[in-house]
């Protein structure tokens, strides 16, 4: 595979060559799978790119962050203030949609022709698809939902939950190459000072012919942040009683920016569907903050929302085990409580 | 028709884990094991499309100790019509290992359609699945809730990816799905289930002879407990006081909103 130097719209500048790995290798070079929906690149990636920049000082190594889909755009350039230092594209109107080959494929050559010791993407539905391929692909060990990153000696140890976060686990690698899927919120996105534009790099990999193809895509809600990125989660258990009071629960999300979940007794009771679980047989989410209305606080719940970093229970039952875990608790009853909070939250966000 | 469910057995989700003093595992006494609910999803719809494919067969295949044994009968029970136990009695292996075993005994089998669940809720992987479709060089699709026969040789898979978005693809067998919630309701084994169960055959193979020549990637080390949470303050006062009080912790102290 070359770097392609001529793909670029007619009339703007070429891209810059690049180095070929064997005058220029690394052996703590990061490579970080970029996700974007809509022209934007998502959180998720700046907070990967920070974290790889942060490793990659500690060993004098470089990051890269891969970009593929139809229209790149200027998404390289969304990602230099956070450190990395070149974008590697790969554009084609064939990657309009996400395919698990087509991505394999483009990862594995990339990570042959760069060679990075470390490769990083999202514990999203697409780093949960294609990552376990990959590590089969290029014989490299496999973090999945990792949520601490650290070097030892220069070999990355991530630390993941198992057993929905009752207990946590490091991830030793015995292979040269490390990869590892991180949970959104799980690192902070640093701006570095310098912005400077990364270098861009096209790349045309092969990719063979596809025989799972997709035929349709269906739009989920428009503007839905989902369970496992969002940053503030409000919650509704069995006590909602029913699917239409979960409307409550919506209007005070929608004053503080936040996704609703729902308990798994509240969706074995058919008030809200399988998307919205958050617990051990759901969801496993980790917001800034996670609002527990009406839901007990079951070992498989409190297991999907235990790393939360701020957490709000409200209850009527004053022993609900819940409280246990809560940083602020109200005992009562949240259609009482519910339509206050929201307008004084209404109040506070106002204020802002 | 050949048809595969991978099963594995998991703590049941009520397990309080306890961690080996040595922190190389988890104490393995006094855990009730059930089969893991996202597998069970997998036998249904392995079930499901045996029952509207008449002449195939639906085969339960489960990795462990003589244990596992007993998710595989849970499965015969609930209309699967034969098991494939691979014993393992030796320690700990990571998700490539397994996978590298469980890809050789489907492969032997030439499966048509293989259900997995799309992880197990014991170490949350989420790798087998699809590290076995890899080795297998097999198309997959993970984290269904739709599956469907379009013919003889063709599938039709709903995919389900973030914010409630869906992705539907056709794909031709074989195929590799990883099973999610929503998907179907598992039966409960009947009475005359359960008694047939016990006549339906087991192949009992050795993890041993299936491992020959593999290497693991990773390794789990430092098992740890999570940092406790301690319970914080509950708000007093009348619910218009407590409302007013929360709202402003959350901007000023916690800084959350």
């Amino acid at each position: 595979m070359v770097p392609e130097r001529s793909r670029g719209v007619e009339g703007t500048p070429r891209l810059r060559s690049v180095t070929t790995p064997k005058e220029e290798k690394i052996m703590t070079d990061i490579l970080v799978l970029g996700e974007h929906a809509d022209g934007k690149v998502k959180k998720t990636t700046f907070e990967l790119v920070s974290k790889a920049s942060q490793l990659a000082g500690e060993s004098g190594g470089k990051v890269f962050c891969l970009f593929i889909g139809n229209k790149v755009g200027d998404l390289p350039g969304q990602v230099a203030c956070f450190g990395a230092k070149a974008a590697i594209v790969v554009e084609d109107e064939k990657l309009a949609n996400y395919n698990t080959i087509a991505f394999k494929e483009i990862l594995v050559q990339v990570i042959n022709q760069f060679k990075p010791s470390i490769v990083l993407g999202t514990a999203s539905p697409t780093g949960k698809d294609v990552f376990p391929r990959l590590a089969v692909s290029v014989k490299a060990g496999l973090a999945t939902d990792a949520i601490e990153l650290r070097l030892d000696n220069g070999k990355l140890v991530a630390k993941r939950p198992v057993f929905s976060g009752k207990t946590l686990v490091e991830v030793s690698y015995k292979t040269p190459v490390q990869l590892a899927t991180c949970r959104p919120n799980s690192f902070p996105t640093n701006e570095a000072s310098t912005g400077a534009a990364p270098e861009i790099i096209k790349l045309s990999p092969q990719i063979s012919e596809l025989r799972c193809v997709m035929k349709e895509k269906v739009q989920g809600v428009v503007g839905k942040q989902d369970l496992t990125e969002a940053e503030i989660i409000v919650s509704g258990g069995r006590a909602m009683a029913n699917a239409d009071n979960f409307k409550i629960l919506n209007a005070m999300a929608d004053v503080i920016g936040a996704t609703v979940g729902a308990s798994r007794a509240a969706v074995d009771s058919g008030y809200a569907p399988h998307d919205m679980q958050v617990g051990q047989t759901g969801k496993v989410v980790n917001p800034k903050l996670y609002m527990a209305c009406g839901i007990s606080g079951a070992i498989q719940h409190l297991a999907g929302m235990r790393t939360s970093k701020v957490i709000v229970a409200i209850n009527k039952d004053p022993e609900a085990p819940i409280f246990s875990k809560a940083d602020y608790g109200i005992v009562g009853d949240l259609f009482t409580v519910i339509p206050l909070l929201t307008d004084e939250l209404k109040k506070v966000v106002a204020e802002s | 028709m050949k048809i595969a469910a991978l099963l594995k057995q998991v703590p049941d989700t009520e397990t309080k884990i306890r961690i080996k003093a040595d922190a190389s595992g988890i104490e393995e006494s006094d855990i009730k094991y059930i089969v893991n609910p996202y597998c069970e999803f997998a036998v249904e719809e392995a079930i499901k499309t045996r029952e509207k494919n008449p002449g195939s067969e639906a085969v339960a295949i489960s990795l462990g100790p003589d244990r596992a044994v007993e998710a595989i009968r849970t499965a015969l029970a609930m209309g699967m019509d034969k098991g494939i136990h691979i014993q393992h009695t030796g320690g700990w292996l990571d998700s490539f290992s397994v996978a590298t075993v469980l890809a050789k005994v489907i492969g032997q089998n030439n499966f048509d359609v293989i259900f997995c669940g799309k992880q197990a809720i014991d170490e949350d992987a989420g790798q087998t699945a699809q590290m076995i479709a890899e080795i297998l060089n097999i198309p997959q699709v993970m984290v269904i809730e739709k599956f469907e026969l379009k013919d003889a040789k063709t599938a039709v898979v709903t995919r389900r990816v973030s914010g409630g978005a869906k992705e539907i693809y056709e794909t031709p067998l074989p195929i590799l799905v990883g099973c999610e919630k929503g998907l179907n309701t598992p039966r409960y084994a009947s009475l005359p289930g359960i008694m047939k169960a016990k006549t339906k055959p087991v192949q009992k193979l050795l993890s041993t002879d299936l491992l020959a020549g593999s290497q693991s990637l990773v390794q789990f080390v430092n098992y740890q407990l999570p940092p406790e949470r301690k319970a914080g303050k509950k708000l007093d006062g009348e619910p218009a006081q407590q409302a007013k009080e929360l709202a402003r912790l959350l901007r000023e102290e916690a800084k959350v909103i």
